[in-house]
């Protein structure tokens, strides 16, 4: 039998899925490929490791809302004030820091309760009573403004100097701990994909996917390790002052958050039932399946993750501002969501889908920025981008259903 | 006949004014099928749902192997070995076979879902009712036919060692060969031991399959025959007029 299991086949079989409308996160990374390669010829300093390292700055807090959205589209619905949660829960962490002094590993998690607790309040109206997440979250979009407005008071902004906050944002890993960093990853995704096939070997399951996985592997373990090296070297514009060099200490948070929430949707029976309730709430709840539990803990699951994005605007700008959070930040996240390949239909998407489609997104707005395109052009841009995305979701949702 | 596994008697059933089943008796046998036959509103989709727990009946008793029994919610019915197909199927379309047949009951080891587990005993139970036309058990269930989505809800009735298993209209939006195909399934259930209750409108259908026959008429049970006594005219006037004999002046 498994002779028969070729490179050949596994790809066949990957092209009539694609077929069949489970294109994934094809359009997305095709896409990010193209606008690397525009933005690169156009541009000089865009592919410079500074410029590198600055996007994925910039990118980090709209990827970790979109990846708290993610369960909460998972669903079929919406969570409008992702934005504005974030906000909030930034301004409680800076407040507890700044104003009443705690410790930051007391402040941070009491931030993280705090939009959970947001998120509880608002999965129990969409679940309980049953109002269309749209309005719930129109309302508390507006409510959450207020509430930031309130906290951080008119027109100020209120200065963090914390430094292990300000370090998630503005400092890096030395040069030798983004390399551990580098190989104890890859090797603990290598060992764990192994052990997987391992195991259905062991069940006398067949696979047809493992060349596949392989090759898939192979080609992240070695952008990784560009990514490593591009963000290895100085890139200090004068390195004899100070020097910039290693991995942001985002990325290893996002990364961190990347394999717990897809630990969560793939192994556990929650996750599984995430999907069944976006797939088809009828058929979940006569499984036995506690809908309205599942789609509480989606909205809070996602103000969590919107709290972690809290922490690292926060970061990123030393400060909380009215607007932290505001303008088009959350349209930005559910636009990362979408343009991965998650659904707003429900039922369909990863966790991963929201690094690609954050990646995509800053990809758009640094590139034009470099380019020095206005921001009204920027936002058109990336309007046509969305909406080139939920083009192909909706397609692909015609292409899967067979009668 | 032998004993019946699941037996009625006496039901009955109201929502508010309005008296649905009347004094309903119902048997189903262990290796047969019985056929639940009759009019729109005639109460088969109400007994049924009586059977598995959705609805509480006010009077009646349920004997289940021999032992006087109550039903008060669905678990109950599933603890009983009881299982119900509905017949928009409740299946999920963005995941495959294997989680549909588990949905609301994974195997976990641990935390995370033991899959292997899951996909081999997904394959062990499809294999058992003869299933041969599903490519991979690891498809998704938007990509199949109807007449396969019907064999998967089938299947996730009987992986949990059910006894009994309702049908509700099978093979209503299927055509002729899939309906052939899902006949084919039903028997084969039988054929292995359980109780088999299937709705129809089809009486072509149900003279194919059934071995045993109920009818109701207008909230009671019309009678309960066996397929071999009776011609489809008899059934359809059972159906109609809730009589076995045909009155004298008729022609």
């Amino acid at each position: 039998m498994s002779e028969q299991i070729t490179i050949e086949k596994s790809l066949r079989d990957w092209a009539s899925r694609v077929k069949a409308g489970q294109v994934g996160a094809l359009p997305a990374i095709l896409g990010l490929l193209v606008l690397c390669v525009v933005f690169g010829s156009m541009s000089s300093v865009f592919f410079t490791p500074g410029n590198f390292a600055n996007l994925l700055t910039q990118a980090a807090a709209v990827i970790v809302i979109a990846m708290g959205l993610v369960f909460v589209l998972l669903l079929g619905e919406i969570d409008l004030s992702a934005g504005y949660a974030a906000g909030v829960c930034g301004a409680v962490l800076v407040i507890l820091i700044t104003e009443m002094d705690y410790a930051w590993y007391i402040a941070f998690p009491i931030s993280i309760l705090v939009g959970i607790v947001l998120g509880a309040g608002i999965g129990y109206l969409v679940a309980q009573l049953k109002i269309p997440s749209f309005v719930v979250t129109l309302a508390t979009f507006l409510a959450f403004q207020g509430l930031l407005l309130l906290l951080v008071s008119e027109g100020g902004t209120i200065r963090i100097e914390d430094p292990v906050i300000l370090a998630v944002e503005n400092k890096n890993l030395s040069v030798s701990a983004s390399w551990i960093f580098f190989l104890v990853t890859s090797g603990i995704y290598i060992l764990t994909g192994l052990w997987k096939f391992a195991k259905r070997r062991k069940a006398g399951l067949v696979d047809s996917l493992f060349k596949f996985w392989l090759i898939k592997t192979l080609g992240l373990v070695a952008i990784g390790a560009v990514a490593t090296v591009a963000l290895t070297v100085e890139r200090s514009n004068n390195p004899d002052l100070v020097s910039l060099r290693g991995i942001p200490y985002v990325v290893p948070v996002i990364l961190v958050l990347l394999v717990g929430a897809t630990f969560v949707l793939t192994r556990t029976s929650f996750g599984l039932h995430i999907y069944a309730v976006g797939g088809n709430a009828e058929a979940a709840r006569r499984a036995g399946i506690n809908v309205k539990m599942v789609r509480i803990s989606a909205f809070m699951i996602c103000s969590g993750f919107a709290a972690v994005a809290g922490m690292i605007f926060v970061s990123r700008a030393n400060s909380i501002s009215p607007t932290t959070g505001g303008s088009s930040t959350l349209l930005y996240a559910v636009g990362a969501a979408v343009i991965g390949g998650t659904s707003l239909f429900g039922g369909k998407g990863k966790v991963s889908d929201a690094i690609l489609g954050g990646l995509v997104v800053a990809v758009i707005d640094n590139g034009m920025a470099l380019l020095g395109y206005p921001a009204g052009i920027k936002f058109m841009v990336t309007g046509a981008v969305l909406l080139i995305s939920a083009t192909i979701d909706a397609i692909s949702r015609r292409g899967a259903t067979t009668t | 006949m032998t004993e019946p596994i699941l037996s009625l008697r006496k039901v009955n059933k109201s929502f508010g004014p309005v008296h649905v089943l009347k004094n309903v008796d119902f048997d189903a046998y262990a290796g047969k099928v019985t056929a639940l036959v009759g009019d729109n509103g005639a109460g088969k989709s109400t007994l049924i749902k009586c059977i598995a727990g959705i609805y509480t009946p006010e009077t009646g008793e349920f004997i289940f192997e021999g032992n006087k029994v109550t039903i008060a919610g669905p678990r109950d019915a599933t603890a009983l070995g009881i299982e119900i197909v509905y017949q928009d199927l409740a299946l999920c379309d963005n995941l495959d076979i294997v989680h549909n047949m588990f949905l609301g009951r994974e195997e976990k080891s641990g935390v995370t879902l033991h899959e292997s587990h899951m996909e081999s005993l997904a394959k062990k139970t499809l294999d058992g009712l003869s299933v041969r036309t599903v490519k991979s058990i690891r498809q998704k269930v938007a990509s199949l036919s109807g007449g396969q989505r019907q064999t998967v809800a089938i299947a996730r009735a009987v992986l949990w060692n059910s006894k009994v298993v309702i049908l509700d209209e099978p093979t209503a939006a299927l055509g002729v060969a899939q309906t052939e195909q899902v006949l084919k399934l039903v028997r084969q259930l039988a054929d292995n031991g359980l109780a088999v209750i299937v709705i129809s409108h089809n009486l072509n259908d149900v003279f194919q399959v059934a071995d045993n026959i109920a009818a109701m008429y207008l909230g009671t049970m019309a009678a309960q025959v066996d397929k071999n006594s009776v011609s489809q005219g008899d059934v359809v006037r059972l159906i109609t007029t809730g009589k076995t004999e045909v009155s004298a002046g008729a022609k």
